[in-house]
């Protein structure tokens, strides 16, 4: 039996309950990811699907069901411990980068681990160790708005890494980028996905992007369509 | 996430932004920096009133008759001048009587008449000088410190000899050169030159704020007041005399008494009146007033320091609103809500602990500049500005709590998604 990172079961998220105007955004969805998968979820926009990466990445409770995450029930904790969850289980990597400006890629990749109180020497290390992955050894120092838009996305990317999480989490990362820098950045989650076995989970609107991974997840109006492992 | 990585931190968020940091920082630079401006005037003129009160004396009373300006039936003051005549003043008797009867407390008693300014030359060589004729007790009442030879004894004034005491600076304009002890000066007194001997120098104090030019500096020569009385020709009463308590009394105790003992002496006196001060009450008085500017002062600082605050929450406010989606990864990544709250009220703190020290640096620089204008020695208060810088940081706190608070509150996937 296969170790199962994320078990999600019937997961229903409604806004603005109550209200005449109330909205049924995630419509009873149940998935299980594996440990070491290279899933990726596609939808068009206002499928769903970026709320259900809030949910699977800590940032949002589900309104009904329940959510496993390592075999924890994600959905009895407290801010608190979702942050810490995030920050220990979780890597992102978002459509815009969201690297910390005037900081510097070294920094920017310390950040979780500042979060975390790992002692600043061996963010220092582990910092450089992870920008050598990602193919930013020699830009340490460089200033985040120094860096081009792929330059930025893998700083992300080893970012994501920092404390080692469980998933990476992956919202449209080629999103903002051009064909050919999109296409380093695959590259990375490929070379992450073999070499170092991680669980990545890609969110995108391509089906194109989609065919890359082992497993695509398809939602449309807030159910899963389709799911099937090639 | 420790102080120092936030610190670092903000500093840098506040390099990025130079001129919008010097803009908030002005409200509390001119904040602080005006009352340390202030404050450090107020402590230097404080300091050398004090210092010239204690060098009279706290154990000092003053008595001085003066006219008593009766009110008329329709309430207006009668300003009609009054001949002052030897049975308005004090007289000897009343004196050696009111020596007698507090001869427990009371140390010396200093009397003097004041003779008009003039100028004593000799030859290219002159010096400006208020004549004063004293008793034995001058010297011990009003603090004075003789450098070389003696003060004015009591045979002297029995002999009525013709003898001066002199400061050290009428030494240096005089005789730069030479032992003055001895030496003959002619001090025209009523349009006649008298010539008296030199027997002692005393310490010349600067009172107050000396200004105009050293050289021409006005100072007094004492000679004994049974002199003075013998070639002026004057009345043999008083119009003021000081008191020196004896250390360890009641100074507030013998000043009433004495207010008493005057005032019954002077009951019958229609037109004069006795006034009697002491310098415990001066000094008192003194010390509650510039407790009241005190008050005052910090009362514009801090109004002056709440519109520098609000400065400071404003400029925070809208530095959240910028940086919404940097809050948003930050709590994605895993900052807790306390981190978050941390790291905007330490940059609040910074801009106001670096506006309080450029402010106290400007209001030291103003404050010094003042007071030496003003002709004081420039002395700060150490107490205020520690409590200025220690009190930006708590307005830094303070106003920085609130925009903090809410970068902290944020919901973590509406500023992730913020445009």
């Amino acid at each position: 039996m296969k170790d199962i990172l994320i078990d999600a079961q019937n997961i229903i998220k409604k806004y603005y309950i109550g209200q005449p105007n109330e909205l049924n955004i995630l419509k009873n969805i149940s998935f299980q990811v594996n440990k070491g998968e290279f899933v990726s979820i596609v939808g068009a926009s206002g499928s769903g699907k970026s709320t259900l990466m809030n949910i699977i990445g800590g940032l949002d409770r589900p309104t009904q069901g329940a959510y496993f995450l390592d075999n924890l029930d994600m959905s009895q904790l407290s801010d608190s411990e979702l942050s810490k969850i995030r920050n220990k289980k979780i890597g992102f990597v978002f459509q815009t980068f969201n690297l910390i400006a005037r900081t510097s890629a070294q920094k920017n990749v310390e950040l979780p681990m500042l979060y975390a109180g790992i002692p600043r020497k061996d963010r220092s290390i582990r910092a450089k160790e992870l920008l050598e992955i990602v193919d930013m050894g020699e830009r340490f120092h460089h200033m985040s708005n120094e860096l081009s838009g792929g330059q930025k996305q893998r700083v992300a990317i080893a970012r994501a890494m920092a404390n080692d999480p469980s998933i990476i989490l992956a919202d449209e990362p080629t999103g903002a980028l051009d064909s050919v820098t999109g296409r380093k950045v695959m590259d990375i989650f490929h070379k992450l996905h073999k070499e170092q076995g991680k669980t990545i989970i890609l969110i995108t609107h391509s089906n194109e992007l989609a065919l890359e991974t082992e497993r695509m997840i398809v939602i449309k109006d807030g159910e899963i369509i389709k799911d099937e492992r090639r | 996430m420790d102080l120092i990585e936030n610190s670092l931190l903000a500093l840098s968020g506040l390099r990025a932004n130079k001129m919008r940091t010097v803009l908030t920082m002005l409200g509390i630079i001119i904040g602080i920096s005006s009352v340390i401006t202030i404050v450090t005037i107020g402590n230097s003129v404080n300091q050398s009133v004090a210092k010239s009160m204690s060098d009279i004396g706290a154990n000092k009373i003053e008595i001085a008759i003066s006219q008593n300006y009766v009110i008329d039936e329709n309430g207006n003051y009668n300003y009609e001048y009054i001949e002052q005549t030897e049975n308005d003043m004090i007289s000897e008797e009343m004196i050696m009587k009111y020596q007698k009867e507090f001869i427990d407390q009371i140390d010396s008693i200093s009397l003097k008449k004041e003779l008009d300014s003039t100028k004593v030359t000799d030859k290219d060589k002159y010096a400006n000088v208020s004549v004063i004729g004293v008793n034995d007790g001058y010297a011990e009442v009003e603090n004075i410190k003789i450098l070389q030879g003696r003060f004015v004894t009591k045979k002297d004034m029995e002999h009525k000899k013709k003898l001066a005491v002199v400061s050290d600076k009428f030494i240096q304009n005089m005789f730069p050169n030479e032992s003055p002890i001895g030496k003959e000066i002619a001090i025209p007194i009523n349009k006649e030159t008298n010539y008296f001997t030199i027997i002692g120098v005393y310490e010349y104090k600067v009172q107050g704020s000396g200004t105009g030019a050293e050289r021409d500096l006005s100072t007094s020569v004492f000679l004994p007041i049974t002199t003075v009385k013998q070639i002026t020709h004057t009345v043999d009463g008083y119009t003021q005399m000081s008191v020196n308590g004896k250390a360890g009394m009641d100074m507030d105790q013998l000043t009433n008494d004495t207010k008493q003992y005057f005032a019954n002496l002077f009951e019958k006196n229609e037109n004069f009146k006795p006034e009697v001060y002491s310098m415990k009450e001066m000094l008192d008085e003194m010390n509650g007033m510039l407790k009241n500017i005190t008050v005052a002062i910090s009362a514009i600082a801090g109004i002056s320091l709440l519109v520098g605050g609000i400065g400071v929450m404003n400029i925070m406010m809208v530095s959240i609103t910028e940086r919404t989606r940097e809050i948003g990864t930050r709590k994605a990544l895993g900052a807790q809500n306390s981190a978050i709250l941390m790291q905007f009220i330490i940059e609040a703190m910074i801009i106001c602990l670096l506006g309080g020290v450029i402010g106290v640096i400007l209001g030291i620089g103003g404050g010094m500049l003042g007071a030496k204008l003003m002709g004081y020695p420039a002395i700060p208060s150490v107490a205020a500005i520690l409590v200025a810088v220690g009190f930006s940081m708590l307005i830094g706190v303070f106003f920085g709590y609130y925009p903090a608070n809410k970068a902290a509150k944020m919901n973590t996937i509406d500023a992730l998604r913020y445009e």
